[in-house]
């Protein structure tokens, strides 16, 4: 094992440096369990992407599986499947992406006029906001019942109330972008905020002083000043959101649409048809052709996020 | 607000640092953002209002008139049903405790323990081993090699191990502890060296105790992520013994019948509209008390989070 080999490697130094690589090894078993559990959860399945270009049986294991090349890849891109669940997965997160930064901006800016004279208000709006992050999506399904169940729903009989007509919402797909889109914007937004209002905080406030100096008017501070310096986090904040556009939230497209498979035109993403695929129809080299498609794109597009970070804002660059 | 006014030039003089609207605490500019913030607040409580109301309605009163935000005759009764045979919530709840109190110790103390040596400049392979921390963030295997693994490979599942396992190292936790002990003034450890010191004792004695409100702010996003974790019963388990919280609310809400267990007369009327949310606001309940004890470092955590350290 690694221990004697470190100790040769760094013994034929001065005296200093055996003291260093006792400290290395150390060092090194404490990091031990930690790298255990990262090689069998993050990098054997890694490994796994072999599955898909495998006619995997459990019986055979996944070394022991015929491979055979492309195919799975041929059957996923020859279903209708395959475009609508990237179109959805990469249409609804960009959706998202757009109504979370300006929920979260919108909010972080109200907060930030508080923030100064009435502390005690501002922390309990910051709380209240937040407070949606900590509910699963189980739980949120629950909500969503309650405001939209077709008989019982508070929002079906607020429209009868009103001389409206019901609708069936779990069985409209063409509300769900917008139904999903409020779902995540209530249930990230406060998080958000609170870290754009933490860059808010973060600058200068003489840039503040010589505006109203100036006559710059409040509007004219946001657009000029706040925005402007806060443009960095902002990008951070939308490339590393982009690397992730090609992983779809699958409790919230699972759980909140009740796997209704009349919304499937519209909520059914990569991972929920993944799982579908592996669970209930139980085809792995169609459900790992997805997963290792999404792995490879995502890939990509990470790649990609962090070399654009690094032409815009170098030191915002993640690696 | 228009500061170009010859009242704007004079109200410069006065103006808050910060450049905030008005002078005093409540001006007109302010309540208009207060009035703002608050209809938001009550707004994004809404779905919480409505759930607890609901778990307070009457059958009856639901089938008739729909969930409604104020019970029309507030009743127990969806509770008594679901309180008169809690055993299923009870074994629920043991396997969410048990999940989420083992996975955050551990949990906490493994990715301290990886993310201490990556934050020592004088550790010889911190470069290598943080890129095999860090690239488990960028390119992973998905559902289908992972669930392989465990089920076929591993052969966990049906186990408490299954739901604890894979959320025991999360890179991004790890990332941020490193930040933090980064920022651990470096004199102390090498203090502690001299001392004759080995680098457990250090991490131990001295790393660790001073890095209490970081480890805790780990601590509090993992809870959450056990407790709130229904995605790893989904894959893994079948055993109604090992069925934890959230997985229960989700069986509920797929079939009420879930609640009805063997020891009940069959015939017997579920209240089941009522008795769904009784049971989610039960489920929510130590998580929204337990927020709002620990609510403070949650929102810097998030600050701690969102500030990129090395």
């Amino acid at each position: 094992m690694p221990w004697s080999w470190l100790a040769r490697s760094r013994g034929w130094r001065a005296n200093f440096d055996t003291e260093r690589s006792k400290s290395n090894a150390a060092l090194l078993l404490m990091m031990a369990p930690g790298l255990v559990v990262l090689f069998v959860f993050a990098y054997l399945p890694m490994f796994g992407i072999i599955i898909a270009f495998k006619d995997f049986r459990a019986y055979q294991g996944v070394l022991g599986s015929r491979w055979v090349g492309l195919q799975n890849f041929y059957y996923l891109f020859g279903t209708d499947d395959a475009r609508r669940i990237v179109v959805n997965t990469l249409g609804m997160n960009a959706l998202f992406i757009a109504a979370v930064l300006v929920a979260a901006l919108g909010i972080a800016l109200l907060l930030r006029e508080v923030q100064s004279s009435n502390r005690w208000f501002a922390k309990f709006y910051q709380s209240t906001l937040f407070f949606p992050y900590l509910f699963s999506y189980v739980i949120i399904n629950y909500f969503v019942f309650a405001l939209l169940d077709t008989s019982n729903g508070l929002v079906n009989h607020t429209i009868t109330a009103l001389g409206g007509q019901p609708v069936s919402w779990y069985q409209s797909p063409h509300y769900w972008p917008v139904i999903l889109t409020l779902i995540t914007v209530w249930k990230n937004a406060g998080f958000w905020s609170i870290v754009y209002l933490a860059g808010m905080i973060a600058i200068n406030p003489e840039y503040y002083e010589a505006a109203t100096l100036d006559g710059a008017s409040k509007w004219r501070q946001i657009w000029r000043i706040t925005l402007p310096l806060l443009k960095p986090l902002i990008i951070i904040n939308i490339l590393l959101s982009i690397g992730r556009i090609f992983y779809a939230d699958f409790g919230l497209f699972y759980q909140v649409t009740r796997n209704a498979p009349e919304l499937y035109p519209a909520t059914d993403v990569i991972d929920t048809y993944v799982y579908r695929t592996l669970t209930a129809i139980g085809d792995v080299g169609m459900a790992s052709a997805a997963g290792t498609f999404q792995a490879v794109v995502g890939f990509m597009l990470v790649l990609f996020s962090n070399w654009f970070v690094r032409r815009t804002e170098r030191q915002s660059a993640i690696f | 607000m228009q500061s170009s006014s010859p009242a704007g030039v004079l109200r410069a003089a006065t103006i808050t640092p910060q450049g905030s609207i008005g002078s005093g605490p409540f001006s007109l500019g302010r309540l208009a953002i207060h009035a703002c913030l608050l209809g938001l607040s009550v707004l994004f409580l809404l779905p919480l209002i409505l759930l607890v109301s609901a778990s307070l309605s009457s059958e009856g009163d639901i089938s008739r008139y729909g969930f409604s935000l104020v019970p029309r005759t507030p009743t127990l009764a969806a509770y008594q049903y679901v309180l008169q045979d809690p055993g299923l919530m009870l074994t629920a709840y043991a396997v969410t405790i048990t999940v989420t109190l083992i996975g955050t110790f551990a949990g906490v103390l493994i990715m301290a323990m990886l993310a201490y040596p990556l934050s020592r400049p004088d550790f010889s392979w911190r470069g290598p081993l943080a890129f095999i921390v860090f690239f488990t963030l960028l390119f992973s295997g998905g559902l289908v090699p992972l669930y392989i693994l465990v089920t076929h490979y591993l052969q966990i599942q049906d186990t408490l191990w299954s739901l604890i396992l894979p959320y025991l190292v999360m890179p991004w936790y790890v990332f941020l502890l490193r930040a933090y002990f980064s920022a651990l003034p470096r004199e102390l450890i090498d203090a502690a060296k001299v001392d004759g010191a080995g680098e457990w004792r250090i991490f131990f004695q001295v790393v660790v105790p001073l890095s209490r409100p970081g480890l805790a702010t780990v601590a509090l996003f993992c809870a959450l992520t056990y407790w709130n974790d229904w995605y790893l019963a989904l894959l893994f388990i079948n055993n109604p013994a090992l069925v934890p919280l959230q997985y229960l609310l989700y069986q509920i809400s797929t079939n009420i019948e879930t609640l009805q267990s063997s020891s009940q007369a069959f015939g017997v009327q579920i209240p089941a509209l009522s008795a769904q949310m009784a049971i989610a606001v039960l489920a929510i309940g130590p998580i929204t008390l337990a927020f709002l004890a620990v609510q403070r470092h949650f929102i810097s955590g998030i600050t701690l989070g969102g500030v990129k350290g090395d």
